[in-house]
């Protein structure tokens, strides 16, 4: 068996852990609130707006952890892409996710102390952390303070393409967040990725 | 073939007929009818300050106007009784200055008094507005001397109709009639010698509460709602106000049976459930888009197919 590689320090798992936490409860509590109805309340309303509002401004705070970790430490040079190879690099990964797993192929991007994420991780990764987080985190925090928002945006209410922003930027974060425990089954066991997040060591296959 | 054009003209005919009649009645656009006449009243009462020849000492006057007797003249004439003379309502007496001091207790018409049973203004359900009103905690607490006027100023009353203002328009003008009384102390104690609850801390188990206060009515919540009314007057006990976030806030909001009632049908067709809140809004769980909904359930499916097929060939081939 391969050594095992401490990839995940400290902070980087609490500040997942929080997130994890904080997407489920934003993820239950918004779908409350965008299918209520009185007869089959999933959540009670007033206390999904309470607990999406809180659970928003936890997940907001951990966003500027996220950024402020990446900045200070190694692990923002994981996120570093490198567009020249990208496609291929994608089309490589996608085929081995699609074929090679069966054939009990060896990963083409194994993980090492210098590459946690193979080409597919790391382009969703960067589009969700640094493309869809922001957009979600601002079109909440204007939903938070409405007054803020412009009245009328090409002759539609601004509330409302703030509000339809975020959902639909919530609904892609909730298929990235099923694709992305899905794939974290695919470590060395099916429960490999998910201790690694607890004990912070990558176990390779 | 004719019977089919007289029955589409007939049809038409009422389309028409219905749109014209929920028209304002009141002619906006001519010079006000009485507006030389009614000068004489305004010279003095359309200001804060008169003067008079006082006869006795020959000198001529000037003196402040009771605050409570100053109508704002500019108001009047935008309001729905502009045509109407002074004395069509107030004595003629009044013609006489000093005026005599028994005027001050003349009786005042009320607004069923011209309304009331007259099938011209069928439209605007004087009688049925009536018939809630003494079913209303504002009767049933007070005495007869809590008339119409208490909340609409027949000096400068204008009919906030659908369809010739915005929502929000619409919504300032009815919810200012209730915050006249019950957010001025002043006004609240001319009815009662409680003291006034203050509004925000009433309604604190409203989040965002000055936002709901620029988009619905208080009456939304707080009366009882009747297909036929447009502003509905049978004003509940408190305890009986919608309290519930989902009486809104869903697809079958009731403020679609209230506020947005007469908004054009086809906004609503549009694909969007309650889309006619857009124009105006956003109310989270009333706005939902049917493709958007149908969109996102076939992709979430199709993940779970994916990963479903994934995780069988998985192992299957472990």
């Amino acid at each position: 068996m391969s050594k095992r590689i401490y990839l995940y320090p400290i902070w980087l798992r609490f500040w997942h852990a929080i997130n994890a936490l904080m997407f489920l409860i934003l993820l239950a509590t918004g779908l409350s609130m965008q299918y209520s109805n009185p007869d089959w309340p999933l959540i009670r309303f007033d206390l999904a707006v309470q607990f999406h509002n809180i659970a928003g401004i936890i997940v907001s705070f951990n966003y500027l952890i996220f950024l402020l970790g990446n900045r200070t430490t190694s692990n923002g040079a994981y996120y570093k892409m490198n567009w020249k190879t990208l496609i291929s690099d994608l089309i490589k990964q996608m085929n081995y996710y699609l074929f090679g797993v069966f054939k009990k192929q060896a990963t083409p991007f194994p993980v090492n102390e210098e590459r946690k994420f193979n080409p597919l991780q790391k382009f969703t990764y960067v589009l969700t952390m640094y493309g869809m987080m922001p957009v979600i985190i601002i079109t909440g925090l204007a939903l938070l303070f409405p007054e803020l928002i412009i009245e009328k945006v090409f002759q539609s209410s601004g509330i409302f393409l703030t509000a339809l922003l975020h959902t639909v930027i919530g609904f892609m974060l909730s298929m990235f967040l099923v694709i992305h425990v899905y794939f974290s089954t695919m470590g060395s066991s099916p429960l490999s990725n998910f201790k690694s997040m607890i004990n912070g060591y990558h176990e390779p296959h | 073939m004719r019977n089919i054009f007289l029955l589409l003209f007939f049809v038409l005919f009422a389309f028409v007929h219905k749109q014209a009649s929920a028209q304002l009645m009141v002619d906006m656009e001519s010079p006000p009818s009485n507006s030389e006449m009614n000068q004489t009243c305004f010279d003095c009462h359309g200001q804060k300050v008169y003067s008079f020849e006082n006869d006795f000492s020959g000198m001529l006057e000037r003196k402040v106007m009771n605050p409570n007797y100053v109508l704002d003249t500019g108001a009047f004439y935008q309001g729905v009784h502009r045509h109407f003379a002074c004395i069509d309502c107030h004595s003629m007496d009044y013609e006489v200055f000093p005026h005599q001091s028994e005027l001050r207790f003349e009786m005042m018409y009320s607004c069923i008094d011209c309304h009331g049973g007259d099938e011209t203004y069928a439209q605007y359900n004087f009688d049925q507005i009536e018939a809630e009103f003494f079913q209303s905690v504002h009767s049933s607490r007070h005495d007869e001397s809590f008339n119409c006027w208490m909340c609409h100023d027949p000096h400068a009353y204008k009919a906030m109709t659908h369809g010739e203002f915005k929502i929000s328009e619409i919504v300032k003008a009815h919810n200012q009639t209730c915050i006249d009384c019950h957010n001025d102390a002043a006004q609240f104690q001319r009815i009662t010698d409680s003291i006034r609850p203050d509004l925000a801390e009433v309604h604190s188990f409203i989040p965002k509460y000055e936002a709901h206060l620029k988009s619905v009515r208080c009456i939304e919540c707080h009366t009882s709602q009747q297909d036929t009314m447009w502003v509905a007057h049978n004003i509940l006990e408190k305890d009986l106000a919608v309290k519930k976030c989902v009486e809104c806030h869903s697809s079958n909001t009731m403020l679609m049976a209230s506020l947005y009632k007469y908004q054009s049908i086809e906004a609503r067709q549009s694909g969007f459930l309650n889309a006619v809140i857009l124009n105006e809004s956003y109310v989270i769980g009333a706005n939902r888009n049917f493709y958007f909904n149908i969109i996102s359930i076939i992709l979430f499916g199709l993940a779970i197919l994916g990963i479903a097929v994934h995780v069988f060939f998985r192992i299957k081939n472990r």
